[in-house]
């Protein structure tokens, strides 16, 4: 008898607050309708594809279609993790970001820290004006500079090696040449544009530290050092996170725009190669197989970043 | 004592730093300008000085062949019109689209709101990756079509937290609650007074977008077959990367400049093309500046 009328009083509550979400979706309708364009775009454009992995465990058969495919496993994987590009693709992805992450991080947080020196605001914005010019090329553009300024015969560059007594460098064919070009091209482009976010972190450093800590006598170097770099440091963390968390997707675009016969030892990716194999000769399992497990490794990386910057720094993306 | 003699070095430091700044600000100027302003410098100069590197700071034997050709080159206006239509109409998407994710989005409690969020920050991590991605465009029937160029972009995630935090930041909850009161649905809030105060995020959105739209070649690389519908990109990547120009515009190019090599004519064009392409980007941007800024500084706040 009681726990006949408890069951029935929870049911009535549940009733009730069925009642009460129902009664307040029929009230904010026009949001649902609002938003029920993105949500479609999000499920037909982000999450059709996600479901479309199921290809990298398929032996895909276009005459058989998606659903009647056969099942292979983790066939797909095994053909790449023991085939020859495996090593190859997978080390050039990891150096070329490794390198490129080490090369572009400190190097705008230091043109930050001297630019933010300066007292003359209007002198600060002009500069800062002018280096964020190349951020707005785009990447063909770019490397078409990179072909006319690096040309071993006529290019400016070798110009310089040669007069300097050095001897002409065909640094788009050397394979050896490959990375320094990849992110020393990219620092020159964004060097002003990815200082902008340190800059604007800098502006709320409070000017009183500054101030007292002139007063003791500390020179601007010190400042520098003891004020304006901890007062960053949560932004360089967040960035850090991020930028570990998209080192196996090194951009495909300017890697294959740069990629020739000649240098592909060294600049051939994953997602370079995912792109040969699955556009170019239409291997869409394999290519698929691929590239999942590049995009499972990058979240892998993201997650443990994540988690360790939360422990040390107590700075997290989520 | 000791406090003092440190003061006396500490004005020599500070010098020697400020000495050691301003020659490290100049060189990175230096070096970021030089590169574009040799561009502009070569595309009007003598070719043949050019290559042989008579050319560094002030244009040599000037002419305007180059501009001329690139004027005649039917398929780089034609391209240059596509990508105009491509950035226009997918920006407006884009900020519609993005605008109005983040309205919703930004509303104090709604059900849902929670799963939706997950479900659009999620696609910021992980993704289908090329491949299936293009076989959903496939699928979907849009593979060389106008709307491979606008749809699969639609809304960016990143841009759609930094259009949310905006609204969330600095539309208070008040406002829609006596708008309510008022007797005003949620659409007219939204038109009426929430679009109205949020035009700095709209001139970063709009920005943001444009620039991405106007500089892009993956997706025409992905998903468009015929020449006809190429965005400027894709006919950049032929001329400057790939060397390749329309054999017509070229063949015509030989008979009238016959004092001038097809060779040095190639490079001529490579020059003033990239003045062309990038143009429209370099001299806006200065305007446009402190919008970009802005954005950058809605999205750190996020955190």
């Amino acid at each position: 008898m009681t726990m006949r009328r408890i069951t029935r009083k929870k049911n009535s509550l549940n009733g009730v607050t069925i009642r009460k979400v129902m009664y307040q979706m029929k009230a904010d309708y026009q949001l649902y309708l609002l938003i029920l364009p993105i949500v479609a775009y999000f499920i037909i454009f982000k999450y059709f594809p996600i479901y479309g992995l199921k290809i990298a465990f398929l032996d895909y058969d276009p005459a058989l279609g998606f659903e009647k495919s056969i099942w292979v496993g983790f066939d797909n994987f095994m053909e790449f993790f023991t085939g020859p590009y495996f090593e190859l693709t997978l080390k050039n992805t990891l150096v070329l970001s490794f390198y490129s992450l080490l090369a572009s991080m400190p190097i705008p947080i230091l043109f930050a820290l001297v630019l933010n020196s300066f007292r003359d605001s209007k002198g600060r914005k002009a500069i800062q004006t002018i280096t964020y010019a190349p951020h707005f090329i785009s990447t063909i553009v770019i490397v078409g500079m990179l072909q006319l300024f690096l040309s071993p015969s006529s290019g400016i560059i070798n110009r310089l090696v040669v007069w300097g007594g050095g001897k002409a460098i065909n640094f788009l064919g050397e394979p050896s040449m490959f990375r320094h070009v990849y992110v020393w091209s990219g620092i020159w482009q964004n060097l002003g544009w990815d200082s902008v976010i340190y800059l604007a972190a800098l502006s709320s450093v409070n000017p009183e530290l500054h101030e007292a800590a002139q007063l003791d006598g500390a020179n601007r170097i010190q400042r520098m050092r003891y004020i304006d770099l901890p007062g960053i440091l949560p932004t360089i963390v967040i960035l850090l996170i991020l930028h570990f968390g998209s080192i196996m997707s090194v951009g495909f675009e300017k890697v294959y725009l740069l990629q020739n016969t000649t240098n592909s030892q060294t600049s051939e990716i994953i997602a370079t190669y995912t792109y040969k194999q699955g556009i170019q000769r239409a291997q869409y399992g394999y290519s698929a197989a691929v590239g999942m497990f590049n995009s499972v490794v990058n979240l892998f990386l993201l997650t443990v970043v994540n988690k360790i910057s939360k422990k040390v720094t107590e700075v997290s993306l989520w | 004592m000791k406090q003092k003699k440190h003061r006396v070095k500490m004005g020599i430091s500070d010098r020697i730093y400020y000495a050691i700044a301003v020659l490290i600000v100049a060189f990175v100027v230096v070096i970021t300008i030089y590169p574009l302003y040799f561009v502009c410098v070569a595309s009007v100069s003598d070719p043949t000085l050019v290559l042989n590197g008579k050319v560094l700071f002030l244009p040599k034997g000037i002419q305007l062949q180059g501009y001329q050709r690139i004027f005649q080159y039917k398929n780089i206006w034609s391209s240059y019109l596509n990508t105009v239509i491509y950035t226009v109409v997918g920006t407006g998407l884009n900020v519609v689209m993005t605008m109005t994710a983040a309205f919703v989005l930004s509303r104090r409690r709604f059900y849902g709101k929670q799963l939706i969020m997950l479900m659009i920050v999620f696609t910021m991590y992980f993704g289908g990756g090329m491949i299936p991605t293009y076989l959903n465009i496939r699928n979907l029937h849009l593979l060389d079509s106008f709307w491979a160029m606008i749809l699969p972009g639609a809304v960016s995630a990143y841009n759609l937290i930094i259009a949310r935090s905006f609204m969330q930041s600095s539309i208070p909850h008040e406002m829609q609650e006596a708008a309510i009161i008022d007797g005003a649905s949620y659409i007219q809030f939204y038109l009426k007074i929430v679009l109205p105060l949020s035009t700095p995020v709209v001139g970063v959105l709009t920005l943001y977008y444009a620039v991405g739209h106007w500089n892009s070649y993956m997706d025409a690389l992905l998903y468009l077959s015929s020449r006809e519908k190429y965005p400027l990109q894709m006919i950049l990547r032929e001329i400057l990367i790939q060397n390749q120009f329309s054999t017509a515009d070229l063949a015509s190019m030989n008979d009238t400049e016959a004092m001038m090599s097809a060779e040095n004519m190639k490079q001529l064009l490579k020059y003033g093309l990239i003045v062309v392409s990038s143009l429209p980007m370099i001299i806006l941007y200065p305007f446009l500046q402190k919008f970009f800024v802005k954005g950058v500084m809605i999205g750190s706040l996020k955190d």
